[in-house]
């Protein structure tokens, strides 16, 4: 920590929450409004992250129900289809890198610190910045809304030529990709100096939570692509605005080029929502289970395996672009191979449930709801690696409902299953287990009721990203419909268990969950943890 | 009563049976041989999964019953076993080679377009399909139905359900013949569209300044109905495929009426015809190609689409009303000079001069959209 950011400290008050002291604790946060602009604590700035991610979740979800409802019957009932097409985009683009993407930088920024017995993460100020950018982010993007011609409506791949046709919203989008880009890279740099540097003593790479290995993968990852993205989007405005032709055919350019620059973004983009998941449910499984963590060493050379595999599938993607039959075949084989070590994963979790002795919490539930569905969207990807099925399945609702899934019974209940996990131990309080129970199982029953009949439309024939549907696939988007409804409206019992827990409620122990401090160092601190913690480092056993 | 029995669907699948017959669960075998191979291939690799996933969650429901405290289970403290962690990653990486051996074949059958009888070249627009026989010079346009065109309109109380084939239908349909290797090439006029026929096993991209390729061999006549597959802009749901495969000798006799049509087409286009004749064309023309952003109407859509009824362009000079229609405008209206003839040109634009209580009294006749080329 900078000399700095200790002065800052010395003027604030002693603590803010109920307090709870201890000998380190003898610096506390500002008051009011501004606390939360200047703060360098990684507590606060991860409370920013998450309260950000919830917000943008309920946006987002909010455009996905004007989609299902809009979805619900044959005909054009609510809105155009120019409108629709807006409401798929920031649908996709708000979920992505609105929700998941900082609700796990939120996790991060919560947990790494107190995981490697860190007295906070190693740059700050930057840390800081990197939050504060998002909200500037999100400002420009929702601003196109607003805009003649509307928000981007290309889909979140932002394919040309179509995007090019866009009005005045181009810029806006893609500077606000621009941040966002920013932003993620500042807050992979601070975490990958963080774990490298600022580990307690006898803290081994070998011995690091798997929470935090797979985030140090992810970190990587981003760092590797966030840049090809801004270039690609860059290009783009260049194109739009400059009069380049990198992808305009007529100027000498190439369409498809832009396809291959995003999905060497896009593909490690979807691993860089779902590794830091898998940490999650390998991090909650052994401490239900009340047994370590089975495999742990090939736990962690499965997910560094998984990233090093994303950089080279991407144009799986890309099947009916017209490849070569050579890289048809390739991208194949390569996308093939990721069932491996993702396999692994799955079995090494079903190994580390066998033979323990198992508790059903909230947080358990959506961990196990999580290997089950996030199998299904496996399965479902593994089908589609097959290049010639995926002549069939590429671009209907059979890929809607894989990557539904995997993002959705896949990353989001990995959130929720961390959010129930360590909601006592940020705010000392324990969440109302009945109602986490009522939104597990209204969640789990909803999300299936709503992505599972999707496909059958895929595979009957539905393409995605339509507005209006031959009567044949009425039924089942009446189903779908349905279960979106339900499964949006689930979700504010979720903000309400976490608002309650905030306001009080039972009081945590230290340990939480039973037998949790043999699981990590988190479960040795007090609930909650004082404004900072480690400010001595902890003796690793 | 409509939304009532859809949200009862919805809720349970008891109603399902009676609610509609149509609905499929699963991938269509097609009607060719390429289209059964990927059937058959899609088929063994869910099966794999299926089995796969018994075990997994059987391991897992099994574990989940005996391993509980509640039934006073005390944990094991095993954390590693090498043996079996080569075991599983072994196994599945044999299951793999089992399924890429197959999807191999599958993919060098389905990219084999040598040996075809004949080629059509299929190029996209927003938001239609032209097609053009490389063999004999036949070449038009196919665009959504009149029908489901109106249907379809934002907020229309009309029933889809009434609508034959809704969205799936178009006015011309590509005709090829039955038991003919027919290679297809694929380009398009604007943006990256995607042509997907389910029945004949695949779809291709047609991307602009890219010709791809791609074949089927039907083997039985039939209508066979598809959709454009890549989000292509606003009205990327309603450029529906249809294909008529008919016997060879009815092909034969489709391909004679068409070279006569095209010839009659020539003659048509010196004719003069009447300000009824060409209000009687100029309103399909219109409902064909105009009435899904303008409506059918003329009233257009506040704030995206401008109206026809009173519009200061088909009030305006003519000149300038027929550069709109010919070369289009902005980003959003396309330019119709290659998709529709100088008779249908010259129609639609006399019935948005004289429809909609515009009353200009132009007569536009197809010599003058002809003299202006």
């Amino acid at each position: 920590m900078t000399e700095a950011t200790h002065e800052e400290y010395a003027i604030h008050d002693e603590h803010f929450a109920h307090g709870h002291h201890d000998e380190h604790d003898h610096h506390g946060p500002a008051k009011g409004f501004m606390r939360w602009v200047f703060t360098t604590n990684h507590k606060d700035i991860g409370t920013l992250y998450l309260v950000t991610a919830l917000i943008m979740f309920l946006v987002g979800g909010a455009m996905a129900l004007v989609i299902r409802a809009e979805l619900f019957e044959p005909g054009m009932q609510y809105v155009d289809p120019a409108f629709f097409n807006q409401m798929t985009t920031l649908h996709a683009l708000i979920m992505v890198f609105g929700a998941v993407m900082p609700a796990f930088v939120g996790f991060a920024n919560w947990m790494i610190p107190m995981m490697i017995g860190a007295p906070d993460m190693a740059l700050p100020r930057m840390n800081n910045w990197s939050f504060w950018i998002l909200p500037f982010a999100f400002t420009l993007l929702a601003s196109t809304l607003f805009m003649e011609g509307g928000a981007p409506a290309a889909g979140w791949t932002l394919y040309p030529p179509l995007v090019l046709q866009g009005g005045a919203h181009l810029p806006f989008a893609i500077f606000s990709v621009h941040l966002l880009g920013m932003s993620s890279i500042m807050g992979a740099i601070n975490i990958i100096v963080t774990v490298f540097n600022m580990r307690a003593p006898g803290m081994t790479l070998m011995k690091l939570p798997l929470f935090v290995w797979t985030w140090v993968i992810t970190a990587f990852l981003l760092i590797a692509v966030m840049p090809v993205f801004a270039g690609a989007v860059t290009m783009l405005l260049t194109d739009k605005f400059f009069g380049t032709s990198f992808f305009n055919a007529a100027g000498g350019g190439d369409p498809v080029l832009y396809q291959h620059l995003f999905w060497f973004f896009g593909h490690p983009e979807v691993y860089i929502m779902i590794l830091p998941s898998f940490g999650v449910i390998s991090t909650i499984i052994p401490t239900f289970a009340r047994k370590p963590l089975f495999g742990y060493s090939s736990m962690v050379y499965a997910t560094a395996s998984i990233g090093f595999l994303s950089f080279i599938v991407w144009a799986h993607h890309q099947y009916t672009v017209g490849m070569p039959l050579a890289g048809e075949l390739y991208f194949t084989y390569a996308t093939m191979l990721i069932a491996v070590p993702t396999g692994v994963k799955v079995f090494n979790w079903v190994a580390t449930m066998w033979k323990g002795a198992m508790t059903f919490e909230t947080p358990m539930l959506f961990a196990i709801a999580f290997v089950v569905l996030f199998t299904m969207g496996g399965f479902t990807g593994l089908m589609m690696s097959i290049s010639p099925a995926d002549l069939q399945y590429h671009d209907t609702y059979f890929i809607v409902a894989h990557f539904h899934y995997v993002l959705v019974p896949g990353a989001v209940f990995a959130l929720f299953a961390g959010t129930y996990y360590w909601l006592p131990k940020w705010t000392g309080h324990m969440y109302d287990e009945k109602l986490g129970k009522l939104h597990f199982w209204l969640s789990t029953v909803s999300v299936n009721v709503l992505f599972f009949p999707q496909h059958f439309l895929g595979l009957a024939g539905m393409p995605r990203r339509i507005p209006d549907y031959a009567v044949q696939f009425a039924e089942f988007n009446a189903m779908s419909s349905v279960g979106a409804f339900i499964f949006g409206f689930s979700q504010l019992i979720f903000v309400w268990v976490v608002i309650k827990a905030i306001r009080g409620g039972e009081k945590a122990t230290d340990e939480v969950w039973e037998g949790a401090s043999e699981h990590g160092l988190e479960w040795t601190l007090p609930s909650p943890p004082p404004y900072h913690t480690w400010t001595t480092a902890p003796d690793i056993k | 009563m409509k939304k009532l029995k859809l949200l009862i669907t919805g809720l349970g699948i008891a109603t399902f049976g009676e609610a509609s017959a149509d609905y499929a669960l699963n991938l269509s075998p097609g009607v060719t041989q390429l289209s059964r191979d990927i059937y058959d291939l899609h088929m063994y690799i869910l099966w794999i999964c299926v089995a796969i996933g018994v075990g997994v969650y059987g391991m897992m429901v099994y574990s989940i019953m005996h391993h509980r405290k509640s039934k006073g289970a005390v944990p094991a403290h095993f954390h590693e076993n090498t043996k079996l962690e080569v075991v599983w990653t072994i196994i599945p990486f044999i299951i793999l080679l089992a399924m890429a051996i197959p999807a191999t074949k599958v993919m060098i059958e389905a990219y084999d377009t040598s040996a075809s009888d004949m080629t059509v070249k299929v190029t996209g627009y927003q938001w239609k399909w032209r097609y053009t026989y490389l063999d004999n010079g036949i070449d038009f346009f196919s665009t959504l139905d009149a029908k489901s065109n109106e249907a379809r309109q934002l907020g229309v109380r009309s029933n889809p359900e009434a609508v034959p084939n809704y969205l799936l239908e178009v006015d011309k349909p590509l005709v090829i013949p039955a038991g003919k290797k027919v290679r297809f090439l694929f380009t398009a006029a604007d943006v990256i569209h995607s042509w997907w026929v389910p029945q004949f096993g695949w779809k291709k991209d047609a991307i602009p300044g890219y010709v791809t390729d791609a074949w089927t061999r039907v083997e039985q006549p039939g209508i066979y109905r598809g959709q454009c597959a890549e989000l292509c802009g606003r009205d990327h749901g309603f450029m529906p495929i249809v294909v008529d495969v008919k016997s060879e000798a009815d092909y034969n006799k489709w391909v004679e009426e068409q070279k006569a049509q095209a010839q009659k087409a020539v003659a048509d286009a010196a004719k003069t015809y009447s300000m009824a004749e060409l209000m009687a064309k100029g309103e399909e023309v219109y409902n064909a190609n105009c009435a899904g952003c303008h409506m059918t109407n003329g009233e257009g859509m506040q704030g995206m689409f401008p109206a026809i009824k009173g519009s200061p362009v088909a009030t305006g000079d003519l000149n300038t009303h027929l550069d709109v229609v010919v070369k289009g405008k902005g980003q959003m209206m396309p330019s119709f000079g290659d998709s529709l003839s100088p008779v249908e040109i010259a129609a639609v634009v006399t019935y948005q001069r004289n429809g909609f209580g515009n009353n200009m009294g132009d007569l536009v006749q197809p010599s003058d959209v002809s003299a202006r080329n």
